[in-house]
């Protein structure tokens, strides 16, 4: 098992999450055989009598959550993103529909996953999850923003999902700033006037770049992290469609039913200004290292810089 | 002993009696289900189940979790007759905002542990609770009825499989084995064998029992209460529609309800 690393994949961030957690005796961890990639192997590692190992069975590790929770225990359950969605079902069922207060996280989610190929990239576990009502949807962007983000859930009145990423990518945050995170309020990173760009996870970082380099163009760019895609924060899309008039949405998921999907739902129901979405467009990864794979799907700065210039050429014109 | 299994065996009359005007109330349900198991939740309610009426949250409670939700008369039966639900709750089965929903489900209806309607899902919820029990150093047992057909899901296996690994020793299952599945017999639509000697073959205790002979169902529910040493798996062999002569063994009455006529017929023969 490796220790905890200096930083950057989320799902680090998550495992660290569950060590500060375990002061509350009753907070457990359910595991299907991933520990070690989920990284609650820090929790077992030091609070084996409170870790279950549910072996390579997810739809049970669902509804023995479930049963736990309904006996007063916070049961934080584990592991890869996709293969949550095994049991999607036990999940509405099991857990959603009476409200049982489980905190599911999937990791390994997206595109970014890499060489181990198109199986084990979820890229529609936000959409599904989003879907089920009285479910908490979360994507952070980096370890220290994953590791707040977790440890609020404890007060959390519902279950939720937690999507966490494999590999390190540059801190959003710092030890400081992370402290402002909260669930269902939308961090803005930068602030512009001429469109928002409105990003989850990984592809945050690439928000930044993006914007950085549309700035040299002359185009003004507002940044927001959207780690909470459900519920959605409504109050700053709000501002944000008032302040900047077009969207950019982008996600390493599908643009179907996620984080673009979300917000093309909001705006044409209260402001329909232009939307362009940055995201995996109706179709499998396969087999790469990230960054070369990251291109083909088109999750790179530049399709970042194409949709924002596209967004606001739509405003202009309207 | 004998005195009291008469009591329980008029009870379960009596319960019978609801499941059929209720289900004939609401034009719909599942009697043939409900018949094949109110022996068995009659006995262990009656003698074994750790359950406080007038206080059907107590934490320390033992749970049933009826994981065959569709057998929700049943259920909602034996609440009424152990003074939980009322008569009108019953006659309200199925309708718009009524605590007695088509499924059994823990958020409409109080003494109800489980929201069922999913097959295959109740043992896991059952070895979650039974975790938590042990981890609480508490005496709480953990009761759980599935179907036969219901077993067909692979789900039931999982958890049987991280029950004995875990060594959930105050879980119990309890299966209502009529033979029948909603479309046919079992023998037709997928036949599974000796349920009991798959749970064996987990590292369960298994006993199989009559499951319409209440002395012989109190019995064995008191032998599954004194012993603590692991898992225990309960095959109770019944009749689906078992007191209704024409819904006995008919797969026809899984999922429908009796109509006037029939109920009328139901009734004379439960009287």
């Amino acid at each position: 098992m490796s220790s905890p690393s200096d930083g950057g994949a989320s799902r680090d961030g998550y495992g660290k999450a569950l060590l500060r957690l375990a002061e509350d005796q009753r907070v457990v961890v359910l595991e299907a055989d991933l520990g070690k990639s989920t990284k609650s192997c820090y929790f077992r590692e030091q609070f084996p009598e409170r870790t279950f190992s549910l072996g390579i069975a997810e739809q049970n590790m669902m509804l023995v959550a479930a049963g736990m929770s309904s006996s007063g225990k916070i049961p934080f359950a584990s592991t890869f993103a996709i293969f949550t969605e095994r049991a999607f079902e036990q999940v509405r069922n099991g857990i959603a529909r009476p409200g049982l207060k489980v905190h599911i996280c999937g990791s390994h989610g997206g595109i970014h996953t890499g060489s181990d190929g198109s199986s084990a990239q979820s890229i529609e576990d936000i959409a599904v999850y989003r879907s089920i009502p009285k479910m908490t949807v979360i994507h952070p962007c980096d370890d220290l923003s994953a590791e707040e983000l977790t440890v609020q859930l404890l007060d959390l009145q519902g279950p939720s999902y937690t999507r966490t990423a494999r590999n390190k990518v540059p801190r959003i945050y710092d030890h400081e700033s992370k402290l402002e995170l909260k669930i269902g309020v939308g961090s803005v990173l930068e602030e512009g006037e001429d469109v928002a760009i409105i990003a989850c996870g990984v592809m945050v970082e690439r928000a930044r770049e993006a914007a950085s380099s549309l700035s040299e163009e002359g185009i003004l760019c507002t940044v927001v992290d959207m780690h909470t895609i459900k519920p959605l924060d409504e109050g700053l899309l709000a501002r944000l469609a008032e302040h900047c008039g077009c969207f950019v949405s982008v996600e390493d998921h599908s643009i179907i039913g996620g984080l673009g999907g979300a917000l093309a739902e909001w705006l044409s129901t209260n402001n329909p200004i232009p939307l362009e979405m940055v995201g995996v467009r109706d179709r499998f990864g396969e087999s790469g290292e990230t960054t070369e794979l990251m291109e083909k799907i088109g999750l790179t700065r530049e399709a970042i810089c194409e949709a924002a210039r596209k967004s606001v050429n739509r405003k202009n014109a309207a | 002993m004998g005195d009291r299994i008469a009591e329980l065996e008029e009870m379960a009359r009596l319960c019978r009696i609801d499941i059929v005007e209720m289900t004939n109330a609401a034009g719909a349900g599942h009697p043939g289900g409900s018949l094949s198991a109110i022996d068995s939740i009659v006995a262990l309610y009656g003698t074994s189940l750790r359950f406080d009426t007038t206080n059907p949250s107590w934490e320390d409670r033992d749970r049933f979790i009826m994981s065959k939700g569709h057998a929700s008369p049943a259920v909602y039966a034996i609440l009424h007759q152990m003074g939980v639900l009322e008569e009108h709750d019953l006659l309200g089965f199925r309708t718009l905002g009524s605590v007695c929903q088509g499924h059994v489900d823990m958020n409409w209806t109080d003494g109800v542990d489980f929201s069922a309607g999913s097959l295959g899902m109740g043992l896991s919820f059952g070895l979650g609770c039974a975790l938590s029990a042990k981890m609480d150093s508490s005496e709480r047992r953990i009761w759980v009825m599935i179907g036969d057909g219901e077993a067909q899901e692979g789900q039931v296996w999982e958890a049987a499989m991280a029950a004995s690994f875990h060594n959930a020793s105050k879980l119990r299952v309890i299966v209502d084995r009529n033979g029948i599945q909603n479309d046919d017999f079992m023998e037709v639509q997928m036949e599974i064998g000796d349920i009991g000697a798959k749970f064996a073959s987990f590292g369960w205790s298994v006993r199989e029992v009559d499951g319409h002979d209440m002395s012989a169902l109190v019995e064995v529910f008191q032998w599954a209460n004194a012993d603590d040493s692991g898992p225990i798996a309960i095959i109770a062999n019944t009749t689906k529609g078992k007191g209704v002569s024409f819904m006995e063994d008919n797969p026809s009455f899984h999922g429908k309800a009796p109509n006037n006529e029939e109920l009328a017929q139901a009734l004379e023969e439960l009287s």
